[in-house]
């Protein structure tokens, strides 16, 4: 398959790249919520609008009613959110409980699929424990209680946890810490008993919670998949998971590319625009460099993994890698090279700064990623 | 796509019958490069044997039109073929400049007789051509060459001295850029081709610092060219220039995959048996770039059959590419310690490590400069002012 978007997925960037531009633009959603203080960090109209283009359910099977569409698809959208940096619940919505719940039963996809699809319910999904991602380290305990189970534990960085009408938890059912089994996920409802959240606001305006699971009782129904079986899911969430991440990444880093290419086009300086200046044209060059090639493997890691290939797990570590060092790069520069101006709150570049930061913590950061090439490579 | 999965099934098969075993271990050295010429050797009867095969199939050249002793294989085909080829690690059958720069300048600007003559020669390997473009005072300011060719009726009489011509006393014939009008700068320029036997033509091979001598200089003394030896118009030689560097840099990036921007952290620990951890993680990072690296050289060659590619664009490839093959080589060094540091012993192949290492620092020069290419990315890609 060529590395570039068929007919169909040109349609579908055009159509995603106007609806965000012009609804999910920065001062339309990032802003206005941030400066209102919501206390989701995104807006639910925006989210009923999603629905509305189908948005919502594009990675959802069509019997489940959605467009039954691929990882290339859902990345075309998450690139056009990065580019626009709006606040979504669509990464955790719509691509990693979407994931999850293609696995779940029918009674879990009855109860929650169809208000995914319109956009009147947001999900959250809870696997850190600690300040750094490490899944293969999962304390949270679910013991059998009746029908059902109970969990115990303590999760963290659970991005729209508040605001989630479930939240997708991966839990220990048996085995010890570092076990490949014995983890299984569960569909655990907002209001459950014994579920407590603690909402912090992150630096890029997103909300994310500390989670405990006090006891909190859950039936039989509640699981995804199969009892002690989930890591398989779960790996197939964080694969779909990273590299939606890493789409919305290379839009971070194209929106704030373009952002500073634009400026070295008008701000003049020593009687000259600066981006005259060579030692300028040479950093900006390198840039897009960069960025290209992080949007390339991205691309392959997407078709690989529609393809369901076995190099899928290695390229979407080398994506979400790559694009980390490219969109940081990206920032980095973009601020400097606005210089002063880039320092205000007033300038969006900044903003572009503070969403790369969040995104490169979220699901791994580059050095988590390299570890994990290097270990599937064989060293 | 089914016609391409047949496709696929009709190569494997034509592969695993025609492909020798010993033609498909990586390349060693510059023997195991098969260059094709008047003068070429075969190594063995595998690598003649390969060639032979490839060659009646149109596959030392598989994109070119079959009049012009290619297959004909449309881009989707010529990948599948890359593919198979690269999935079974087979060398090229026969390596020139006349298949990556001359072949595709000659495509687009060369005339009927001109693309059946010269094509067929590259394509059967008869002929090993080297380019002249380069002077000892026109290196990144290439238009600034002084080599001139007077105009004496029905040919000119050319003299000059260019410079880094690659492998320049092993060519048969050169293409060569010569100033047909001097009051002209861009456009005062010829592409010419000639046989490296005219009187006239001599070549004095240049020590480097890798110990070996793959560039010459070549000194032109009365050389008499014919009129109809000429590529497009006179005096417009500087746009198949232009054009044609494209294909080199395109060449130098190793887009096309293989070693150039291979991953190697899992070689360097089988090679070396440990890691130091910090150099484990660079390798790591590394990796991280090559592969990423390997899926833009598919995205820009698939891209570049449709036409979806930006024009510019094997600046920004051949610019990441060679700088990505410097590093590379760099940690080569530091995984192999001081055995890689052996200039001439046995277990080095000659030093093939450290000498491998120094030729690659000139991956970042020939071709156009890194720094002329972040030029030419500022200028024809990102549209800054005044580049």
């Amino acid at each position: 398959m060529p590395l570039y978007y068929d007919d169909d997925q040109t349609m579908l960037a055009d159509s995603a790249s106007q609806f965000m531009a012009e609804e999910g633009a920065i001062k339309k959603q990032l802003r206005h919520y941030r400066d209102g203080d919501c206390p989701d960090g995104f807006g639910h109209a925006l989210w009923k609008q999603f629905g509305e283009m189908g948005f919502t359910g594009i990675m959802v099977s069509e019997a489940d009613g959605g467009l039954g569409m691929g990882h290339v698809e859902a990345g075309i959208v998450m690139e056009e959110i990065g580019r626009n940096l709006t606040p979504s619940p669509f990464l955790t919505s719509s691509v990693l409980a979407a994931t999850a719940l293609g696995h779940g039963s029918d009674e879990v996809r009855g109860r929650y699929l169809p208000g995914l699809l319109t956009g009147d319910s947001v999900f959250a999904v809870a696997i850190d424990e600690g300040a750094k991602h490490r899944p293969e380290r999962i304390k949270t305990k679910a013991e059998k209680s009746g029908n059902g189970f109970k969990l115990s534990g303590k999760k963290d960085f659970v991005i729209h946890g508040a605001s989630a009408d479930m939240i997708v938890v991966a839990a220990r059912t048996s085995g010890a810490e570092g076990d490949a089994d014995g983890i299984t996920l569960f569909a655990v409802p907002k209001d459950a008993s014994g579920l407590s959240q603690d909402a912090v606001r992150l630096v890029d305006s997103s909300v994310a919670t500390h989670m405990v699971l006090d006891g909190v009782e859950l039936d039989g129904g509640a699981v995804i998949g199969e009892v002690d079986g989930g890591r398989d899911i779960l790996n197939r969430m964080l694969n779909a998971g990273r590299i939606g991440a890493a789409a919305e990444g290379a839009g971070v880093a194209r929106g704030a590319m373009d952002m500073t290419i634009d400026y070295l086009k008008q701000r003049k300086q020593f009687g000259k625009l600066i981006g005259e200046f060579q030692a300028l044209q040479h950093r900006a060059a390198h840039l897009y460099s960069e960025v290209e090639i992080a949007r390339a493997v991205v691309i392959k890691a997407q078709q690989l993994l529609d393809a369901d290939a076995p190099s899928a797990e290695l390229m979407v570590s080398v994506a979400k890698a790559k694009v980390g060092q490219a969109a940081g790069l990206a920032v980095r520069e973009g601020v400097q090279m606005h210089g002063g101006i880039g320092m205000t709150d007033e300038y969006d570049i900044g903003l572009y700064m503070k969403r790369d930061r969040a995104l490169q913590e979220f699901l791994g950061d580059v050095y988590y990623h390299a570890e994990r090439v290097a270990q599937i490579s064989g060293y | 796509m089914a016609e391409l999965e047949t496709f696929r099934a009709e190569t494997r098969e034509w592969l695993e019958a025609n492909c020798p075993e010993e033609m498909r271990q990586p390349v060693r050295d510059e023997e195991d490069v098969y260059w094709g010429g008047r003068n070429a050797k075969f190594k063995n009867d595998a690598q003649k044997s390969w060639f032979e095969a490839c060659m009646a199939k149109g596959y030392t050249v598989p994109a070119w039109p079959k009049a012009y002793g290619g297959a004909g294989l449309d881009a989707g085909a010529a990948k599948v073929l890359r593919q198979e080829m690269s999935r079974i690690n087979a060398r090229p059958p026969l390596s020139s400049f006349g298949i990556w720069m001359l072949g595709p300048a000659l495509l687009k600007f060369g005339i009927e007789e001109q693309k059946v003559h010269y094509l067929g020669e590259i394509a059967r390997g008869e002929i090993r051509w080297c380019q002249g473009y380069s002077e000892p005072g026109s290196g990144s300011d290439l238009v600034s060459m002084q080599t001139f060719g007077e105009d004496k009726g029905d040919h000119w009489v050319v003299n000059g001295q260019k410079v880094w011509t690659s492998y320049a006393d092993e060519a048969d014939w050169i293409f060569c850029l010569v100033r047909t009008d001097k009051a002209n700068k861009y456009q005062g320029i010829t592409f010419m081709l000639f046989d490296m036997t005219t009187p006239g033509v001599s070549t004095k091979p240049i020590l480097l610092i890798s110990g070996n001598s793959p560039f010459c200089e070549t000194f032109f003394d009365d050389v008499k060219v014919p009129k109809d030896q000429l590529v497009g118009e006179l005096n417009r030689g500087w746009d198949v220039a232009k054009y044609l560097l494209g294909h080199e840099r395109e060449m130098i990036s190793g887009a096309g995959g293989g070693d150039r921007t291979s991953a190697i952290g899992a070689a360097m620990l089988r090679h070396s048996g440990e890691l130091d951890p910090m150099l484990r993680a660079e390798l790591a990072m590394f990796d991280v770039d090559a592969l990423a690296y390997g899926a833009m050289g598919e995205k820009f060659l698939d891209e570049i059959k449709v036409g979806k590619a930006h024009p510019a664009q094997p600046n920004m490839m051949k610019y990441v590419g060679t700088e990505l093959n410097k590093r590379r080589h760099e940690l080569m060094m530091s995984a192999g310690g001081s055995r890689s540091l052996e200039w001439d012993s046995e277990e080095t192949s000659g030093g093939k490590p450290s000498r491998g290492w120094l030729r690659t620092k000139a991956n970042s020069i020939e071709g156009g400069t890194s720094e002329v290419m972040l030029n030419v990315i500022s200028k024809r890609i990102l549209d800054l002012p005044g580049a």
